[in-house]
């Protein structure tokens, strides 16, 4: 059985590798996209954990962590439509009304 | 044995029918054709008329003595305590009731058949006329509450009445609202009334506090002890002597009730509406301001005779103030050129005989006359009415003559009833006339004298009125001459009923010295000499010789007032304007009516109006200026105050606050950037640095781990 740091280590980069694309990239989409991807970090963390501690919480909340990522995905999704109806654009930096 | 049968029962329907037409008349008159009109109102006082005469005939069977009917329908004014005047205390009611007595009777015939033959002669004369509906609506309800009036049981009822004809006085000289001249005389009539039901509302209250009711009489009620009239209440003072025959209170009583009957009967010095009410239709004139309304003085002081004859002083106010409103009235209508004003004049000439003969004591006479001179007065008005009809319009006497063929009827009719009021045997005129002034020469021979002068002055311009109208050449234009007509049958045939009674109506009162019984005197001796006083146990004292002389005097002076006007006015050997030109200063006082109005207008109209302006310009300055503009000033001060503290106080407070915020906010605000990807970064950043300092617990995590 590898040892558990190699999963961290692959959580790790899956979470930056999310991270640096919510962060730099435009399209909304794509974000949604990279969102995904941290989520996913998170679970590999989870389920390796889970198995280190014979625990079976983790395992089930890691299948929590999906469903609710079907679901902001799919809410998002809708979000995305609906604001491509009005402005015609998925690009984060164009969404800029909320500031001061 | 009281008198009973259908009609005596049903004496509250007699002013109910005209009540109800209208009523219907006032409310949805607009939308009946005229045909429907005239059969409901003329109908309505036609039936009255009926339910009269029967409610009389069944009166008459009975008994002199017992020919008293009263009804009380229901508690009018509910029962309250009232302190007499002698201090005690008193449950004082006031019934809608009806009394029909000789007194009543006589009234209520004169009443509804005058005012039936005027009603259908209106359907002639107002039958072109707008607002027809709204005529006969009017004259209706004049004829329910001039028929309240005289057969109510009580004064406050009476009053009710007296009040409604004044109210339909003053609605139908104002007929023709369209007409300045018209409403004005409305409201003169109305406001010279008022003077005078002030005193007539006095004069029931102090009978109210002194003999603790206001009905009539308790004779005629099936329950006697239910409440004594003021006849008993009198009676009962004057036995206990508590009040003496000429007490002050009965003689301020009398007075109070005179100037009420100044007012509704014209005479002076409240006699001034009268001449102006002529701008009314002219039926209106007949019915109102000859027969009936301006009566309602001589029957109320005949009703309350029993008081009057025990206050002497009030008896020779009245008997004054009659012969000279006569003189004064006769001497103005001998000059006027206007048919209706001469005829105004002459009504208040002849109520003045009326008033002279209650002073005398002789109230019968004085009923007598108002009888006689309600038909002949009638006749002259409505005949008057017919000729302003068939002229176009035109009412002055200048601008007529020569109408005798062209209108053949009305210039007979018209005739008849210059004789009767001339005072020409037999005609109506001449009985009651001479009895008037046959009783004033009993109370005083200066009396006589004025009243006789009077009845020469009488028909000198009654014999100038119908010389100018009917006889000599026509001075109308020649378009009015062209349209000159006898007026429709429906207005003929009141005029020659008219004419009949006038004839024929004074042989009722066809004095002993004569031949004749009285029998006028008699029938209403239950009525005039039931209070026992001095003056009516006083017995005749006039010889027969003394009255003959009296009588033929008065012919002379009528035949000589005649043929005066006919040297003036027919044959011209007097010409009327040389007359006038020598009598220069006279006759100006004369045809500009004494200038009572114009000193009525400086010493009472003018001053009103001064004191309106003088309350004007108070409301002006001190309500509207100081205390409109003044508190309006105090609230605007207060709402500039309140907003002043709401503007730099509670605002000032918030945007203090507001601002305040603002700039502790100023540097933070700036990470509000509303970039998605910027808030992204913060947050891994914020992570971070939450990482950083749980570095140790990390460690652990991670150890526990491996």
């Amino acid at each position: 059985m590898l040892p558990i740091g190699h999963y961290l280590f692959l959580g790790l980069a899956l979470f930056i590798i999310g991270a640096i694309g919510v962060v730099t990239r435009r399209n909304v989409i794509v974000i949604l996209m990279s969102i995904e991807l941290i989520l996913n970090a998170v679970n590999i963390n989870l389920v390796a954990f889970s198995r280190l501690y014979g625990d079976v919480a983790g395992q089930v909340f890691a299948l929590f962590i999906i469903a609710d990522a079907a679901a902001e995905a799919a809410v998002g999704l809708g979000i995305i439509i609906a604001f491509f109806r009005n402005r015609e654009t998925v690009l984060e930096d164009e969404m800029d009304l909320l500031k001061w | 044995m009281t008198p009973t049968g259908y009609f005596l029962e049903h004496l509250w329907l007699i002013p109910l029918f005209p009540l109800v037409t209208a009523a219907l008349m006032l409310l949805v008159g607009r939308r009946l054709p005229n045909s429907a009109v005239s059969v409901f109102c003329v109908g309505s006082v036609g039936l009255s008329f009926v339910y009269s005469l029967g409610a009389v005939t069944q009166l008459l069977s009975a008994d002199p003595e017992n020919r008293v009917v009263q009804h009380i329908l229901f508690e009018w004014l509910t029962p309250g305590q009232m302190l007499l005047s002698n201090g005690h205390l008193i449950r004082f009611t006031a019934d809608w009731g009806y009394l029909l007595d000789p007194l009543s009777c006589v009234m209520v015939l004169v009443v509804t058949g005058v005012g039936s033959l005027i009603h259908i002669y209106s359907i002639g004369y107002m039958g072109h006329e707008g607002g027809y509906y709204r005529f006969f609506g009017y004259m209706n309800l004049f004829m329910f509450s001039m028929l309240m009036l005289v057969l109510a049981n009580n004064m406050l009822l009476m009053f009710v009445g007296w009040e409604g004809v004044g109210l339909c006085s003053y609605l139908l000289i104002g007929f023709y609202f369209l007409r300045k001249s018209a409403t004005n005389a409305g409201n003169k009539a109305f406001i010279v009334n008022r003077i005078g039901d002030a005193g007539f509302i006095l004069g029931i209250l102090l009978t109210a506090v002194t003999f603790g009711t206001i009905r009539f009489t308790s004779a005629g009620l099936a329950d006697a002890a239910a409440g004594s009239g003021i006849l008993q209440a009198l009676h009962s003072a004057l036995s206990e002597h508590i009040i003496a025959a000429g007490a002050p209170v009965l003689t301020t009583i009398a007075l109070l009730l005179f100037v009420g009957a100044c007012g509704k009967s014209a005479q002076l010095p409240l006699y001034v509406w009268l001449p102006d009410a002529m701008e009314g239709p002219t039926p209106v004139s007949a019915l109102i301001h000859a027969a009936t309304m301006v009566t309602a003085g001589v029957y109320m002081v005949v009703r309350m005779n029993a008081i009057y004859q025990l206050a002497p002083l009030a008896m020779d106010v009245v008997a004054v103030v009659g012969v000279v409103t006569a003189i004064f009235a006769a001497s103005m209508a001998l000059v006027q050129n206007d048919i209706k004003k001469v005829l105004a004049y002459s009504t208040i000439s002849q109520l003045g005989y009326m008033f002279l003969a209650l002073g005398a004591g002789a109230f019968a006479a004085g009923i007598f006359h108002l009888m006689t001179h309600a038909f002949f007065k009638a006749l002259l008005f409505l005949g008057a009415g017919s000729v302003i009809h068939a002229m176009s319009g035109e009412q002055d006497i200048q601008k007529m003559g020569g109408l005798w063929d062209k209108v053949p009827i009305t210039a007979k009719t018209f005739l008849v009833a210059t004789l009767a009021i001339a005072g020409i045997p037999p005609l109506a005129g001449f009985f009651s006339k001479d009895e008037i002034l046959g009783r004033a020469f009993e109370r005083h021979p200066a009396l006589w004298i004025v009243g006789f002068i009077t009845a020469g002055m009488t028909a000198f311009y009654m014999f100038r009125l119908a010389f100018l109208t009917f006889f000599g050449y026509s001075r109308a234009d020649q378009h009015a001459q062209e349209h000159v007509h006898e007026s429709p049958r429906s207005m003929t045939i009141p005029l020659m009923i008219l004419a009949v009674l006038s004839i024929i109506g004074g042989w009722i009162g066809w004095p002993p010295s004569l031949g004749g019984s009285n029998q006028f005197e008699k029938f209403l001796e239950p009525v005039t000499s039931t209070a026992g006083s001095m003056e009516s146990a006083k017995a005749v004292t006039q010889t027969s010789t003394t009255e003959y002389r009296l009588m033929i005097a008065s012919i002379a002076i009528a035949v000589a007032g005649i043929w005066l006007a006919y040297e003036f006015y027919r044959t011209k050997r007097f010409a009327p304007e040389i007359v006038a030109g020598k009598m220069g200063p006279f006759y100006k006082l004369l045809f500009r009516k004494y200038y009572v109005d114009e000193i009525y207008d400086a010493l009472f109209v003018n001053r009103t109006k001064d004191l309106g302006t003088l309350l004007g310009q108070f409301d002006a300055k001190v309500i509207d200026g100081v205390g409109v503009d003044g508190t309006g000033w105090l609230a605007r001060f207060g709402s500039t105050l309140s907003m002043w503290w709401d503007k730099w106080i509670i605002d000032g407070l918030l945007n203090f606050g507001a601002k305040f915020t603002q700039l502790l906010s100023f540097p933070v605000r700036f990470l509000q950037t509303g970039t998605f990807s910027s808030y992204a970064l913060l947050i891994l950043l914020g992570l971070a640095i939450l990482l950083g300092y749980y570095q140790q617990h990390l460690h652990i995590v991670l150890r526990g781990a491996r």
